[in-house]
């Protein structure tokens, strides 16, 4: 195939009712053929059966693969609380679509810490670049998906990506097996660096 | 013109001057060789031993290795390849793997050359020692653990700014393993072994005590030193750099200001965070570094710009300052053209009369002596500028030419200055009496000039001058002595010993009546002959004492003479920024006249950059434009903050002086007949080369003039002599009132005391002094500086609610008594 040409394929359907005769024609062969009835049985089959597996979005939602890459979210330390994030600003560099910033500063412990963190969910094109990248696996994605928004700049700020204290102290913070998580065999690519203690 | 000689690197041959680097002339000819202690301007260091090549079969280091005629050079074999690995693993023994929060952020010929040496295993170690993070001053941080000891700070501070503030200290800690003398490549072991015997220390304990300059910051390879404020602010990637040139000095020193959105919740602003440098070929001063948020933030109020055009109807004269871009200049002489005012700028002024009376003897407008001019000599005089304070870039210049072109200088000024004595041995520091710069380049005239080309009257006086005397001299002479001296075996033996012995001999030795008037004794002429012997590269620094000086219209003939009847290249440095643009474009006149419009100066309608003016106008940080530095350049300039109000042109335009839409449309009608060329703003260039050629604007054409005959006028050789003198000077890293208004550089003026003053009058640092002037008087803090010496006082004039320049309205010095305040 030359490149740059499309190779497409069109589906046999029937050719559609031209004249005015012929549409009544198949308007009355689809009125009383019966099919309505086919759908209403399975209907009231599955209702009597009581086994019904409509999720009733959105009180309840589909489980997702792990490696769903949904809205952001920014992860703490188990032990301390700690932010994980240093500021090191990888996430804002690597980002395509260039909808990550932070604003940095040095705090009274001479630490670099981020003031602020956000992400422009209307320009985010979800490629798991800066989860990926993140080397404190800080940055990682969640499952949050609906992004209804009033305005099409959605901003995600830091507060609401960062994991609450109070959810971190009930264990709620799960490790991110997606983009940018350690491989299984990891430790096997190592090589270990001679110390002299 | 020296003969060029061949040189074949890689396979590709080279034309170059003989004695040049290796190194050099690789980077000049886009040949990579590897290398990070090394600094263009600077001399070796021969701490990373990365230059590693191969002269002739020969191991040498590209950075002290000098060309020869048909030298062969190749800068990559295999055993060079494993040494270059070897060196770049000991680099990273212990080095933090903080690359993510490091201010370098990637900046980082650590990280640079880590990955082009393929680096991915380590094969060495040693016991890691904890270093604590060090603040050594207000605007510089040092973190030994990140430094690498190239020792590039130690070197540029040495080599270029002359201060020789940092050092390396003992680094503690264990030694290498012997095992791995034997494992290792012999280079790589050899620079291990020096690099951990040594950090990077101030030279006066734990806090840096110098002129803030900041070229340490730009010249680390690392994040180990770093501007405190600086610090963790941003990475530097997301900062856009905009070529431009510094507006604080007439240096005009090549910069970028690294500009990014405010913040997150302010995005719409954008910031200066930083200043950079090609530090391989500039370096900057801690006012150009530091200082670089001077911006004026102001919206369009069109009120304000009614009144001021109704201001720029009603006004004679326009008064305006030398921090202002050449069309700016323009702007307002066409306005000036066309309406007639009296156009008013006191240190333009000043520096053309200086330059027309120079031109009458000189026949050009200007001279085409520049910094780097200096650079090269090997014997520099400087008369009439504390040069450290003035134009510390001319002052880096003068250190530079005696580090390393093994040069020698003397430093004529009544201040002693330590710091100045400090940069070489080879540099004579002559405290020379206040008003005495006539007596002074009449000396010189008769030391250098070649006497065929004075006037007949001047020699007749110079002789008529000279008289000889007898002075009786000590000497110190060696004398042979026979001593008798028994030996352990109790035989007398005659020995011959050789006693020095002090005579007093009576020699006749010719002075001059100037010696007297200068401060100077006939121990000069020896003091000169050695400094110059086996020179053969002269240069002249004029600074503003000799500029603002009453007697200006003898000083300037005097330089000319000087530089036309010596071989000396003569500098002389405009007073501020664009003094030589504004002399150059504007006609200037002497004395205001009725309704006066200020122009970054004090006026009945005042245009302001400072923020505190009638209406506000954009700072030199906000404005596409040229200067006329002090290289008789004209160098572009760019926007780093945008200005969302009114400029001048905006009233050029409402006035109806051209149709010009934006300032930089006038850069091409810049004036011809003082040596500008048309030249479109946009084409104007702003870099340098790998070369390390300047690439910036352009330079003035020479403009000859006419030569009027030389009139000589005798000098008044009956100097006023003063117990204590105030010189009108500003402490580092101040300029003006723009520097003072930076966020870093924020200050009130303090005077500055020297050290024996200090101690005569009992004060302390912060305790209050009244200075009092023949016509008024100052109540002022006091700093003492002990790097200077005298009975002078410094009184700066950056701070724009201490106004002091009426007090110095005959040149910078002015008679003074002081009384202490008590508290």
């Amino acid at each position: 195939m030359k490149k740059g040409t499309q190779n497409y394929i069109n589906i046999h359907t029937e050719s559609s009712p031209q004249k005015p005769f012929e549409m009544f024609k198949q308007i009355v062969k689809r009125t009383f053929k019966g099919e309505m009835f086919v759908g209403l049985w399975i209907v009231f089959r599955e209702m009597i059966r009581f086994n019904i597996h409509t999720i009733q979005y959105p009180k309840e939602k589909l489980p997702l693969s792990p490696r769903y890459r949904a809205v952001h979210k920014l992860l703490r330390l188990i032990e301390s609380g700690n932010e994980r994030c240093i500021g090191c600003g990888l996430c804002e560099k690597i980002c395509i679509a260039n909808c990550i910033r932070m604003d940095t500063k040095i705090d009274e412990n001479s630490r670099k810490v981020v003031t602020e963190y956000t992400i422009n969910l209307g320009r985010c094109i979800y490629c798991g670049y800066c989860a990926e990248v993140c080397p404190e696996l800080a940055i990682v994605h969640g499952d949050r998906y609906e992004n209804v928004s009033e305005q099409r700049a959605h901003f995600v700020l830091k507060d609401d990506m960062l994991t609450p204290l109070d959810l971190l102290k009930q264990k709620e913070q799960k490790e991110y097996p997606g983009f940018g998580a350690i491989s299984d065999e990891a430790d096997k690519f190592i090589k270990k660096t001679p110390l002299a203690y | 013109m020296e003969t060029l000689i061949t040189v074949t690197i890689d396979g590709t041959e080279i034309k170059t001057k003989e004695g040049e680097y290796i190194l050099n002339i690789a980077r000049a000819n886009g040949i990579f060789i590897p290398a990070i202690c090394y600094l263009t301007r600077c001399s070796p260091t021969l701490a990373c031993r990365l230059c590693l090549i191969d002269i002739d079969g020969k191991r040498a280091y590209a950075c002290n290795a000098k060309a020869k005629d048909g030298m062969k050079v190749t800068t990559i074999t295999d055993e060079i390849a494993v040494e270059r690995r070897a060196i770049m693993e000991v680099y990273d023994i212990n080095h933090p793997l903080q690359c993510g929060v490091c201010d370098q952020s990637g900046e980082c010929e650590l990280q640079n050359y880590t990955l082009e040496m393929e680096v991915n295993t380590q094969n060495y170690s040693i016991k890691d020692t904890q270093k604590q993070k060090q603040t050594w001053s207000n605007f510089i941080s040092y973190d030994p653990s990140l430094c690498i000891v190239c020792e590039r700070c130690v070197t540029v501070c040495k080599d270029m700014i002359g201060e020789s503030a940092l050092k390396t200290v003992k680094r503690g800690g264990e030694e290498i393993d012997v095992t791995f003398k034997e494992s290792m490549p012999k280079d790589s072991y050899a620079m291990w072994n020096k690099l951990n015997k040594s950090l990077i220390g101030a030279n006066n304990g734990d806090t840096l005590d110098c002129s803030m300059c900041g070229e340490c910051i730009s010249v680390c390879p690392v994040g180990a030193i770093v501007s405190s404020d600086f610090k963790y602010k941003s990475n530097a990637w997301e900062l856009r750099s905009i070529p431009a040139t510094c507006a604080h000095c007439s240096s005009g020193c090549q910069i970028f200001y690294d500009v990014k959105h405010d913040s997150i919740d302010n995005f719409e602003t954008e910031k200066i965070y930083r200043v950079k440098n090609e530090w391989n070929y500039v370096s900057l001063c801690g006012a150009g570094r530091f200082g670089y948020d001077f911006e004026n933030r102001a919206k369009k109020d069109k009120t304000a710009f009614d009144r001021a055009i109704e201001a720029f109807k009603k006004a004679k004269s326009i008064k305006f300052s030398s921090y202002i871009t050449n069309e700016e200049a323009l702007i307002l002489q066409k306005l000036k053209e066309k309406y007639g005012y009296k156009l008013i700028n006191e240190d333009g002024y000043r520096f053309k009369n200086f330059m027309n009376e120079y031109s009458k003897v000189s026949g050009t407008l200007f001279n085409t002596t520049t910094t780097k001019d200096i650079h090269d000599s090997n014997f520099v005089i400087s008369i009439g500028s504390a040069i450290r304070y003035d134009a510390p870039n001319i002052s880096y210049a003068l250190n530079n030419s005696l580090k390393i072109n093994k040069g020698s200088a003397i430093y004529f000024h009544p201040i002693k200055d330590t710091i100045v004595e400090s940069f070489s041995k080879n540099i004579q520091e002559i405290n020379i009496n206040c008003y005495s710069e006539e007596a002074l380049l009449l000396f010189l005239i008769d030391k250098f000039a070649n006497k065929e080309k004075l006037p007949s009257d001047l020699v007749e006086f110079l002789n008529s001058q000279k008289e000889k005397i007898t002075k009786s001299v000590t000497e110190i002479i060696k004398e042979d002595v026979i001593e008798k001296v028994v030996d352990e075996n109790g035989v007398e033996k005659e020995v011959k010993k050789s006693v020095p012995k002090k005579i007093v001999k009576d020699v006749e030795v010719e002075i001059s009546k100037l010696y007297d008037v200068i401060g100077i004794d006939d121990s000069i002429n020896s003091i000169i002959e050695n400094l110059i012997a086996k020179k053969d590269s002269f240069s002249l620094i004029i600074g503003e004492d000799i500029i603002s000086s009453e007697n200006y219209k003898n000083l300037a003939k005097l330089v000319a003479l000087f530089e036309k009847s010596t071989q000396f290249k003569v500098l002389i440095i405009p007073t501020k920024t664009n003094t030589l643009g504004v002399s150059l474009i504007c006609d200037l006149d002497e004395k205001a006249e009725g309704f006066t419009i200020g122009y970054n100066c004090d006026g009945d309608f005042k245009l302001s950059a400072l923020g505190d003016g009638d209406l506000d106008i954009p700072a030199l940080n906000q404005q596409e434009g040229t200067f006329v530095n002090i290289d008789k350049r004209v160098v572009p300039t760019n926007v780093a903050i945008e200005f969302d109000g009114y400029c001048l042109n905006d009233i050029a335009l409402t006035l109806g002086i051209s149709k010009n839409r934006y300032t930089i449309d006038y850069t091409k009608e810049l004036p011809l007949v003082t040596g500008f060329q048309h030249i479109n703003f946009d084409k104007l260039k702003n870099m340098y080369d790998n070369n390390g050629n300047e690439i910036r604007g352009y330079s003035l054409i020479q403009i000859e003039t006419n030569i009027d005959e030389f009139v000589f006028n005798k000098p008044n050789l009956n100097i006023q002599k003063d117990k204590i003198t105030a010189y009108r000077c500003n402490p580092y890293t101040q300029f003006s009132y723009f520097t003072n208004k930076t966020t870093q550089l924020k200050a009130k003026a303090s005077i500055k005391l020297t050290k024996s003053l200090a101690k005569e009058y009992e004060l302390e640092n912060g305790s209050l002094l009244k200075v009092v002037f023949s016509d008024g008087s100052l109540e002022l803090p006091v700093e003492i500086d002990d790097k200077l010496d005298g009975n002078f006082v410094l009184i700066p004039d950056f701070d724009k609610n201490v106004s002091v320049n009426h007090y110095f309205k005959n040149g910078r010095y002015s008679p003074i008594t002081l009384n202490k305040v008590n508290a």
